[in-house]
């Protein structure tokens, strides 16, 4: 392996360097300074005689005679089961202090596309035990759910809730698939605070989840080009656990804002065209090569879910995070900074929020048959409330009528009652129906447009169960 | 991928310069611009897009981790090309044309690099059947024998355009694999059951036509309000979230196309598991058959190689052209377009080139209406008449239409289906806002509506829209005074505009019944509420109040006409109850 000292340019994260040799695209190489430290760093772009170099660590420290090695293979993930309750740094280190990871296997983390003729349509319904996801906007194993959040706002809770309480239940009733197939949660941190990641620590080891999780943790004063390592490294020992040893991934990315920062950066120092807001042109394709990495695959065992977190900033979903997030996802689940400041827990807006993927996954053999018509009937009466709102700000209950004090009824308990449960409560889906139910009670049968006569004989509440809804809803 | 025409241009292969992403640059290719080229020791395909000097860039249609300067660059001396033939429908390719079935074959769940397959299977057989006989002369475009491909298609094998034509001189039916000879001409050309054609340019045609055929949907908002014709354009733009791809799968799967292309271009991989799971199993409403059996897909998801997305729209339209000749009407979706003037914006910026309106390059308008113009109704060059109808699904940035994709797309598109994020919110499917929506096809389709459907059609539509815009007046008025300060014949209108909107034009994509709906029963479902509308008028006249006329129970059963199999019967039913009960009261 050759070694170079002809350094001739370094800007940000960047480093030039010329060589005689041809050096391969994405390469990863090492820099010594000559204080003895030792960066990692990436080829980003490599011409006849010259590199440029993204280095991870931050090019604090390099000057021109830095030695330059280039170790001829693309970046690489060690995995191996093992690496389970184990704590590693934003490049893959392990920071826990246990003993060294031996790998079965080293995995390239920019990781090949699935075959979509390869793919399984995820169909198969995860229990949160959160109603306002479970009914409303369905997850489903393989599926990529964001939540789209703000800064200040509960969604580390409901990342950490949903973890905890994630369950499959029909195999919860029969047990032997859970031997088959286990669970296991990779956990991505890029850029959070070390109080942040505390509170995950904390909960992970409280609830004896470390166990079954990888933990990936970029901290917010490590370096942020490390950060476009990160999720790669954590999705590679997602795909290698679902698709080698059939586990049941759920990846939980925080925070993507964060990420895409970092791409800005590393594209703004190779002075590259901006494209919206001055993220790079390329930043839907790099995004997508991280989202679409969830899914199942036909024939094996495993899936990976991903759940990434992302905060908008200045809670404007236009912005080209969100925005080009919720393009690639399937759906996304909004937090909502009105709620919060109401105290419901969790605080989960669901008229914008979306499951794509919640239409196949539900009703009849896999949650109960009114799924689909209780949760859109919900979701028409919400949005009827919400906007009788503010007409009520203007002319006053008083002067509505009957019908319309109903749905305002509705609106209200529907926050305070079925979004409202708590971090701590886990509802199954039976329940959260149920609930549903009597909260459509409240409203004249007649209005139920968009339930199966059927499912309103079966399930609509009958005249004194209407009374107590009512009653509740009143408290 | 295949090869296309063999040219005589000297074939130099060169050497690589630099690597940066999808973008190559090589020194001493002899090549032309377009041509496809093999990139570094591991083959992988490209395209030549730049030429200057001695140095030539080229677009990767793979990963290229690992590729090195120094490495060859073979030059195949042809342009990017579709291989066309029988076996393409029931068909999924990547945007190069690969089969995906075969690439899983051939290196499993996962696409990794540098293989080659053929776009059509060179070893299956086919039963030709000749249409000419010894001695008759054909020209450039004929048919000259067909195959059966699928259950519903039949295959027609042309003469390829770019051939002279002449007299007949050997053809017997038998099979044959796509290779094999099957008509010899007098002039020494030999025709196969398949035939190349590059991807960029289109294939040529007799003259093309003002259409007057609708594009039957099955989609009342469409079908209804907005209709597309047979040999039309579309643009269906909407932010995340609101619809835009189960629109344009209702459209692949209900549309009376004979041939349905449908390309995914950069979007989820999971949503064309979806495709490839569900069309198999559904039947054309029309014909009967599995719908797979007239559909073609071409799936470049967003994570595979972005020059490939930039290519498979062309590899879509050339595929619909080829049907398109045979005398077929052909329809294109297109989801999403904003993904492929994406790539063309990422490639342009890779090249450094000098960029237009928010990073798109300059010639972004010029592609698209290139593209869109390749739709149309068509008289093709061998006397038959087929169309390809284009709808491309637009995704602005933030729901915003004021970007540079959807404007460029509407300069061209004649029917617009705006997507509305607020309809979606209240789960109000197709979310499509009708007072932003038109189509410019109304007056040219209204006489197949009259003859077909019914001679008071287009009359009763615009009583739809009269509706709607006045509802949309006196909301405005509600929003300040709330609906009861409304004179009773303006609560009356806002009632019916509600069943309008509840019953009409909400439709249930995932309901058995009401997913697909005929343009019969479209136009007796609005009759039933024009019926409501005209009994409660009288009713109102009579001095009925306006909450009598909102309680009669017959009314909401108009909220279910949708999901009747047996509709003829519930809406005869229907009205004749609701002017019973209305009448009672007076």
């Amino acid at each position: 392996m050759k070694e170079y000292q002809t350094i001739t340019e370094i800007s940000g994260p960047l480093v030039f360097a010329e060589v005689d040799e041809s050096i391969g695209y994405d390469e990863i190489v090492e820099i010594e300074t000559e204080q003895g430290e030792t960066l990692r760093g990436q080829v980003l772009e490599s011409s006849d005689g010259l590199v440029a170099i993204q280095v991870f660590e931050g090019t604090e420290g390099i000057d021109r005679n830095a030695s330059v090695r280039f170790l001829g293979e693309t970046m690489k993930m060690p995995v191996t089961e093992d690496l389970l309750g184990r704590v590693l740094d934003g490049t893959g280190q392990p920071i826990d202090g246990g003993p060294e990871i031996v790998p079965d296997d080293r995995h390239d983390i920019v990781g090949a596309a699935i075959n979509p003729y390869a793919r399984e349509y995820p169909q198969e319904f995860i229990q949160t035990g959160v109603s306002a996801i479970d009914g409303m906007n369905t997850l489903i194993r393989g599926q990529k759910l964001p939540i789209f959040s703000g800064s200040g706002l509960p969604h580390n809770d409901l990342a950490l809730q949903i973890a905890r309480q994630a369950t499959v239940p029909e195999e919860e009733a029969d047990g032997d698939d859970e031997e088959g197939s286990e669970f296991a949660v990779i956990f991505g941190a890029m850029g959070i605070t070390q109080e942040e990641a505390n509170e995950f620590m904390d909960d992970f080891e409280r609830t004896g989840a470390l166990e079954r999780s990888v933990v990936f943790m970029n901290l917010a004063d490590d370096p942020a080009v490390e950060r476009t390592v990160t999720p790669r490294m954590a999705l590679t020992t997602a795909e290698y656990l679902a698709f080698e040893k059939d586990y049941h991934v759920l990846v939980i990315l925080t925070d993507m804002t964060n990420y895409c920062e970092a791409l800005r950066e590393i594209g703004a120092a190779r002075e590259e065209v901006p494209g919206r807001r001055g993220y790079p042109g390329y930043m839907y394709t790099d995004l997508a090569q991280l989202y679409e990495r969830a899914g199942r695959i036909e024939g094996r065992e495993g899936s990976v879910t991903q759940i990434p977190i992302l905060t908008m900033p200045g809670d404007d979903d236009t912005h080209p995070i969100p925005d080009l997030t919720g393009y690639i996802t399937e759906g996304q689940i909004y937090i909502d900074r009105d709620l919060n400041s109401q105290g419901i827990e969790p605080p989960i807006n669901v008229l914008p929020s979306l499951s794509r993927l919640m239409d196949d996954g539900i009703g009849e053999g896999f949650t109960r048959e009114d799924h689909a018509d209780v949760s859109d009937q919900m979701y028409a009466a919400y949005a009827e409330g919400e906007d009788l709102r503010d007409l009520v700000n203007i002319v006053g209950r008083e002067a509505l009528s009957d019908r319309d004090n109903k749905y305002l009824d509705f609106a209200d308990a529907f926050e305070t009652e079925f979004v409202q449960q708590g971090f701590d409560t886990n509802r199954d889906i039976d329940d959260t129906l149920d609930l549903g139910w009597d909260l459509l009670g409240m409203l004249p049968e007649e209005e139920l447009n968009r339930i199966d006569e059927e499912f309103i004989e079966r399930y609509y509440p009958e005249d004194d169960e209407t009374e107590t809804a009512e009653e509740v809803a009143a408290d | 991928m295949s090869q296309a025409t063999e040219t005589d241009t000297v074939r130099e292969d060169g050497v690589i310069e630099s690597v940066s992403g999808p973008v190559v640059t090589a020194t001493d290719l002899g090549a032309r611009m377009n041509d496809v080229v093999y990139v570094g020791e591991e083959g992988l395909m490209g395209e030549v897009i730049e030429i200057e000097g001695n140095l030539s860039t080229i677009q990767v249609y793979e990963e290229t981790s690992s590729v090195a300067p120094g490495e060859p660059v073979e030059n195949t001396g042809e342009p990017l090309s579709v291989d066309l033939g029988p076996g393409m429908l029931d068909s999924i390719y990547d945007g190069v044309q690969r089969p995906l079935a075969v690439l899983e074959d051939k290196m499993g769940a996962f696409l990794d690099r540098g293989v080659d397959a053929p776009g059509i299977d060179l070893e299956k057989t086919w039963a030709f059947e000749p249409e000419v006989d010894e001695g008759d002369h054909v020209e450039p475009g004929d048919i000259v024998g067909t195959v059966p491909e699928t259950e519903s298609i039949d295959h027609k094998v042309m003469v390829p355009p770019d051939y002279e034509g002449g007299d007949v001189v050997a053809i017997e039916s038998g099979n044959y694999t796509v290779e094999q000879t099957v008509v010899e001409l007098d002039n020494g050309e030999e025709i196969q059951m398949h035939q190349e054609w590059p991807v960029r340019e289109a294939r040529p045609a007799a003259r093309k036509e003002t259409p007057t055929e609708p594009l039957v949907s099955g989609q009342r908002i469409l079908d209804g309000l907005f209709p597309i014709a047979k040999g039309g354009t579309a643009a269906i733009p909407g932010p995340f979230g609101s619809g835009k791809t189960v629109t344009q799968h209702q459209l692949a799967k209900w549309a009376d196309a004979d041939i349905v292309v449908y390309v995914g271009c950069g979007e989820r991989g999971n949503e064309m598991t979806e495709v490839i799971d569900d069309f198999p199993e559904l039947e054309d409403p029309v014909t009967g058959k599995p719908l797979m059996s007239r559909t073609c897909l071409i799936a470049n998801t967003s994570n595979m190689p972005v020059a490939a997305r930039e290519s498979c729209v062309y590899t879509g339209i050339t595929i619909a052209e080829y049907y398109r000749d045979m005398g077929y009407d052909v329809a294109l979706m297109a989801d999403s377009t904003s993904r492929w003037a994406e790539a063309m914006r990422e490639i342009s910026s890779r090249l450094e080139e000098m960029p237009g309106e928010e990073g798109y390059p300059a010639y972004l308008a010029a592609r698209l209406s290139e593209f869109y113009e390749r739709a149309g109704y068509f008289q093709n060059i061998n006397g038959t008449e087929g169309s390809v109808s284009a709808i491309g699904a637009v995704s602005p940035p933030g729901g915003d239409f004021s970007e540079p994709v959807t404007q460029n797309t509407l300069r061209i598109v004649k029917c617009f289906w705006a997507l509305d994020a607020d309809l979606a919110e209240r789960r109000h499917f197709p979310s499509i806002n009708w007072d932003e929506s038109y189509s410019l096809y109304t007056d040219q389709l209204d006489p197949w509506y009259k003859e077909n459907v019914d001679e008071n059609f287009p009359d009763r539509r615009q009583w739809a829209v009269d509706v709607l815009d006045e509802e949309g007046e006196l909301q405005e008025i509600v929003q300040l005074v709330g609906k009861d300060a409304l004179p009773e014949d303006q609560q009356l209108t806002l009632e019916v505009a509600r069943y309008i909107r509840e019953s009409w034009l909400q439709q249930n994509a995932f309901h058995d019944v009401d997913t697909y709906c005929s343009p019969e029963k479209t136009y007796a479902m609005l009759g039933a509420i024009e019926t409501f509308n005209d009994e409660a008028f009288d009713a109102l006249d009579a001095g009925v109040p306006v909450e009598e006329i909102q309680d009669i129970d017959a009314v909401p059963r108009l909220n279910r006409m949708g999901v009747q199999d047996d509709w003829e019967e519930y809406i005869s039913d229907l009205e004749d109850d609701i002017a019973d009960q209305l009448r009672a009261k007076y």
